[in-house]
């Protein structure tokens, strides 16, 4: 199975404060990984250093040279409700995910637009092509958003904390979706919600300062004491595979 | 006759003047009412007011001056703010009182004549020089020529940052020329509107533009109009009634803000159905 990246002992640190520490990571194709761990344990800084916005302190992180930049990741940042606001149609949203493709005076041509309303088809948002994201409900956002990070064929769908924005009535399409993607790329997900994520992924990665990967969806609270990975386990009914702490 | 090549005169440059306002205005205003950067504009026109200071204490053309200020504080501002080095509203609020400051003290130190530091701070349409309509002429060519073939970059840009920065590398260095751009329009549009009133220059069409589009490139178009219309009429309108021009044409699109929102308002109430892509935000 050919690998996304690896990465070799990389620490990171903000001036003094190191949040990573002797991290060994790899990502392969086809994987669906949960990234869980608690507030400030490290999960946004392994992104960044994944997306290549910050660089290890120490260690190295390596892509396979087989696949072109522009191929590697497609990226689900956070989004926060004050940038919706911004006047911008869901095509031209979704076409900004194929930005990397182009040199920076280039046009968009008939092609990338046909693929925009693909995508859009895709992701259950025909019809709302032309309307300003001020328009569309949370969910239908999240759907944008997401269509803009695959716009562009990436082997590996970085996402993160997908959940905050998802209405329930799309939640369980998302995630469906999210399986059918996952055949063509390697997911990655950082959640601080276990409960949501744990019946969806094949494997987690616990990030607090060290990282743990644990090969299989299901994890135990004492697993998770024992990666040095406190988080607070929320379930959602019968979500299969999660495990609450015992009462003592 | 004299008084009508004057007048001739006065006209003509007035409406240059005010097309070309509106055109760069347009712009640049819409650049920072979409990227929330209102204030930081604020704080580049007031530093910028130190160079006009030292501008005239060195003898050198003051316009010159504050663009040179007004140039470095935005970069400055950028640097800043992209490095999390401090926060960004105060760094803001330190540049703004500096640059005033600075304006404030050359412009007393300056030996003899005394410039009438009125008609910076609040506009004079006199004090517009041939050079002055050249320079923000050259401007709108710059803005039509930098947006026609930056589009998507400055929309994807400016409506995600940080998404931006994950597939290019040269985000950073599109902003500070833009950034700078959006200097030297509000430097040159000072003697139009003055130190304190140009930011309404920028800020008032765009925002009356987007009571009616959420489109980025109409917002523009509209912000550049419904400028003109403001500009020219607020010239106009100053010019019978005497009273000072800079401070006429932000009255003007003030009241025409509010006409355009009591519009909207009333299709909304009233035809909200026959009305689906207006203003839909609560």
């Amino acid at each position: 199975m050919a690998f996304i990246f690896e990465m070799h002992s990389v620490s990171a640190s903000y001036d003094t404060n190191t949040v990573l520490e002797g991290v060994d990571f790899s990502v392969d194709e086809n994987d669906f990984i949960g990234v869980i761990g608690p507030n400030g344990g490290g999960k946004t800084t392994l992104l960044k250093i994944i997306l290549g916005l910050l660089k290890p302190s120490a260690g190295e992180i390596r892509f396979n040279p087989d696949l072109p930049d522009s191929e590697r990741i497609g990226y689900l940042p956070q989004i926060s409700t004050g940038d919706v606001n911004f006047p911008v149609n869901v095509t031209d949203v979704i076409l900004s995910g194929m930005m990397i493709r182009k040199r920076i005076f280039s046009r968009m041509s008939a092609d990338d637009r046909k693929k925009a309303g693909r995508i859009a088809e895709e992701l259950g948002l025909s019809g709302l092509e032309r309307k300003a994201l001020s328009e569309l409900s949370g969910g239908q956002i999240q759907r944008v958003l997401l269509g803009r990070a695959i716009i562009g064929d990436p082997r590996l769908l970085l996402l993160d904390e997908p959940g905050n924005f998802v209405d329930s009535s799309f939640e369980s399409d998302f995630y469906g979706k999210l399986k059918e993607l996952n055949k063509r790329m390697a997911i990655l997900m950082v959640s601080h919600d276990i409960g949501m994520i744990s019946s969806h992924v094949k494997s987690f990665a616990c990030v607090n300062r060290k990282l743990h990967y644990h090969p299989s969806s299901e994890i135990s609270n004492d697993q998770l004491l024992a990666y040095g990975c406190p988080i607070q386990l929320i379930t959602h009914g019968d979500v299969p595979h999660t495990v609450l702490k015992t009462h003592n | 006759m004299e008084g009508t090549i004057f007048q001739y005169d006065f006209i003509v440059k007035g409406l240059l003047g005010a097309l070309f306002a509106s055109i760069t205005a347009g712009f640049a205003g819409t650049y920072i009412v979409t990227r929330k950067m209102v204030f930081l504009s604020g704080g580049i026109t007031h530093a910028s007011f130190g160079g006009i200071g030292i501008g005239y204490y060195a003898g050198i053309n003051p316009v010159a001056g504050a663009a040179v200020f007004g140039v470095l504080s935005a970069l400055g501002i950028e640097y800043l703010s992209i490095n999390h080095r401090i926060r960004e509203d105060s760094a803001i609020g330190i540049l703004w009182a500096f640059g005033m400051a600075t304006g404030i003290i050359f412009i007393y130190l300056t030996p003899g004549y005394s410039p009438n530091l009125m008609s910076y701070l609040f506009g004079s349409i006199l004090t517009v020089t041939n050079a002055d309509i050249i320079a923000l002429g050259i401007m709108s060519v710059i803005f039509f020529i930098y947006f026609g073939v930056f589009y998507r970059t400055i929309l994807y840009t400016s409506f995600d940052e940080s998404f931006a920065r994950t597939y290019s590398s040269g985000v950073d260095a599109f902003k500070y020329v833009t950034t700078s751009l959006i200097a030297l329009t509000i430097v040159l549009n000072i003697r139009m509107a003055g130190v304190i009133l140009v930011l309404s220059l920028l800020t008032l069409p765009p925002n009356i533009a987007m009571l009616f589009t959420r489109k980025y490139s109409l917002i523009i178009l509209v912000s550049i109009l419904t400028g003109f219309a403001g500009t020219a009429s607020g010239y106009v309108i100053s010019y019978f009634a005497g009273i000072p021009v800079g401070a006429t044409i932000i009255f003007t699109l003030v009241i025409m803000w509010i006409i355009a929102k009591g519009i909207t308002m009333l299709m909304l109430s009233g035809f909200s159905n026959l009305n689906p892509d207006c203003d839909r935000k609560q």
